[in-house]
């Protein structure tokens, strides 16, 4: 009967892992950012559904005309055509996924070397220490937009180099933010206690130190997928995006190589404008929200 | 629960000229040459029999914590050796090390901050059998048992509580629980009471005092409080500035202390008389820093006694009758 007791009275696993991230849902700004995220998401997930066009089809009237430089209703085309004649909406909507896929990726490749580097580095000590957190040095020393640029000359173009270049660069903040919790975590009494009765390393790790620094590294998650999304649309507005690809960067390129600012086609530039805007400032409201929780003194 | 440890003469614990020395400041200080040694053990050398119970005495900072976690092995020593049933602790590793860590134990001073706060009761105690193989199954058992030994009543109650719904007596009680779940041979108990209200204090104690003899524990009680070493234990080390001052009975000690600092400890415990004239030795307020201790003999600059020889010569423990004191006046 108490074995009984002792597993229903266990949460599950999804319910648990909720438990630790400790999602700021009583901050107002926080919530509102988990909602545009949710509104993007579902928009990255259905955009076969949502969007009326194939995002890179060249369209064209009834007349058979080129479908190019419609405003926004004409036509049917709810945000108007680009001027090679595409579907403006579409590629907004097909700018989400590849924005979200970016932007996620990024954040968890971010959180994930960042966390474990942190760990590692601040647990051991030692010479591991200082070659991770020389490691982290170098990191620093990097530019990291002209590493981007760098590196996507060197590469194909394509969405990853992005994720590969913050992977590669942007673990060092999550990295040091983390070393310096652990350091704290580990000079507590139950971190000896672990020791005393057995425990290894790496239980000691995973049990008693990693479930505290986890809403750490989701709030420096969160901060990098706005950076993702922003060093995506800024490489692919500078020309070094992967044409193939739709994203909100390369429709800023896009109208700003076809001077849609000179033809007042503010329907073309603005929505993906926002949309970056929006993102970017609902990772931020997101990370305001841990922050309140993490350091629950700052605010007052 | 267990047979007594039978005596075989061999020491539980043998330890020699063990040192503990950090260093203080970075690479760069030691570049401009700032950084210096503190010497938290400094040549301590005593050997544990099985089934005793050892007082380490000394004011904060004399090293006393800090000889409990290299005999716990959560320090690695930087000098000197330390053996356990024969074995060199600082080369344990594998399974020697898991078997050691199943008859070692700590109990700590701080009972707040001993726990995982994100744990419940069960899990907490349970941590220990899950490292030592004990079948999940039997875990719920053996958990019960183990409050029921420190006397926490209808523990059942307790196994799904976190530790901030628990009072401070309660939960030391919790962490000698856990500290006593594999009945271990030898327990380091560091300042057990110290933080807890003086009302749980004695129960506590009690508690510490019959496991300790139901279960035929070898035990260091690190304390600062005499009195309390004297309820707990029947033989006493003073320590200072990371060395052995005294070592010797516990009553001895107390009615009759020779080294001058054992002669302050015992004048410095309160006597529950108002007409008895209190007078504490003068020995004077803080201890040195310890970066920059005294030459020779390090009590040299507090001790009333003090003469040529002490800042000259270090003195060695020496027999004294029924004990071993580190002073040029015996």
């Amino acid at each position: 009967m108490r074995d009984g007791a002792f597993t229903t009275r266990r949460p599950g696993l999804v319910a648990r892992l909720f438990g630790t991230l400790r999602l700021p849902l009583n901050d107002p700004f926080a919530v509102c950012g988990l909602l545009i995220y949710g509104i993007f998401l579902v928009t990255a997930v259905f955009a076969d559904q949502i969007a009326p066009y194939d995002p890179t089809e060249i369209l064209y009237t009834p007349e058979y005309d080129l479908a190019a430089d419609l405003l926004p209703g004409e036509e049917g085309h709810l945000l108007g055509t680009t001027s090679l004649g595409r579907d403006i909406f579409s590629q907004i909507v097909y700018g989400t996924r590849s924005a979200l896929l970016i932007g996620i990726t990024a954040a968890f490749m971010v959180a994930l070397i960042g966390s474990v580097v942190g760990l590692v580095s601040g647990y051991f000590g030692g010479w591991v220490d200082a070659v991770l957190m020389r490691l982290a040095d170098i990191a620093f020393g990097i530019p990291f937009l002209p590493f981007v640029i760098v590196l996507a000359a060197f590469l194909e173009p394509s969405i990853w180099n992005v994720v590969l270049a913050m992977a590669l660069v942007l673990w060092r903040d999550t990295g040091r933010v983390i070393r310096s919790q652990v350091l704290t975590l580990r000079s507590r009494g139950y971190v000896d206690a672990a020791r005393v009765s057995g425990s290894s390393d790496l239980k000691i790790i995973l049990r008693h130190i990693a479930p505290n620094i986890l809403p750490l590294s989701f709030l420096y998650g969160s901060i990098a997928i706005g950076w993702a999304i922003l060093t995506e649309a800024s490489i692919s507005f500078l020309g070094f995006g992967d044409p193939q690809s739709i994203s909100w960067g390369y429709m800023l390129q896009d109208a700003f190589a076809s001077q849609a600012l000179a033809k007042q086609a503010y329907y073309w530039f603005v929505p993906p404008g926002i949309c970056i805007i929006l993102v970017v400032s609902a990772g931020f409201f997101i990370t305001r929200g841990y922050e309140n929780l993490l350091f629950p003194k700052l605010g007052k | 629960m267990r047979p007594p440890a039978t005596d075989t003469g061999e020491p539980l614990f043998s330890i020699r000229e063990a040192r503990l020395h950090y260093r203080v400041g970075g690479a760069l200080s030691a570049l401009r040459g700032r950084s210096s040694v503190v010497k938290a053990v400094d040549g301590v050398s005593f050997a544990i029999a099985r089934g005793e119970s050892i007082g380490l005495l000394g004011e904060s900072g004399c090293g006393k914590t800090s000889m409990g976690r290299l005999l716990l092995k959560l320090e690695k020593p930087t000098g000197g050796e330390i053996l356990f049933d024969g074995e060199d602790v600082s080369r344990l590793k594998g399974k020697a090390l898991r078997r050691y860590r199943a008859r070692t134990q700590l109990i700590f001073q701080n009972p707040f901050d001993a726990v995982n706060p994100r744990f419940t009761i069960r899990a907490i105690l349970a941590e220990p059998l899950e490292n030592a193989g004990v079948p999940r199954a039997g875990h719920e058992a053996r958990i019960v048992d183990a409050l029921e030994l420190v006397r926490l009543p209808q523990p059942a109650q307790y196994l799904d509580r976190y530790p901030h719904q628990l009072s401070g007596g309660q939960l030391q009680r919790v962490v000698m629980a856990r500290a006593l779940i594999l009945q271990p041979e030898f327990v380091v108990a560091d300042e057990p009471v110290s933080m807890l209200d003086v009302s749980v204090r004695a129960g506590v104690l009690n508690v510490f005092r019959d496991v300790r003899d139901r279960l035929g524990l070898t035990a260091i009680y690190i304390s600062h409080d005499l009195a309390l070493v004297r309820y707990v234990c029947e033989r006493t080390i003073v320590m200072y500035l990371g060395k052995v001052m005294e070592d010797g009975p516990t009553e001895d000690i107390v009615h009759e202390p020779l080294h001058p600092y054992s002669k302050a400890l015992v004048a410095a415990v309160p006597v529950p008389n108002p007409h008895q004239s209190h007078d504490p030795l003068p020995i004077g307020r803080g201890a040195p820093d310890p970066r920059n201790p005294p030459s020779g003999c390090v009590f040299r600059d507090r001790c009333p006694h003090a003469f040529d020889r002490c800042a000259s010569e270090v003195p060695a423990l020496r027999d004294a009758g029924t004990r071993q004191v580190a002073c040029h006046l015996f």
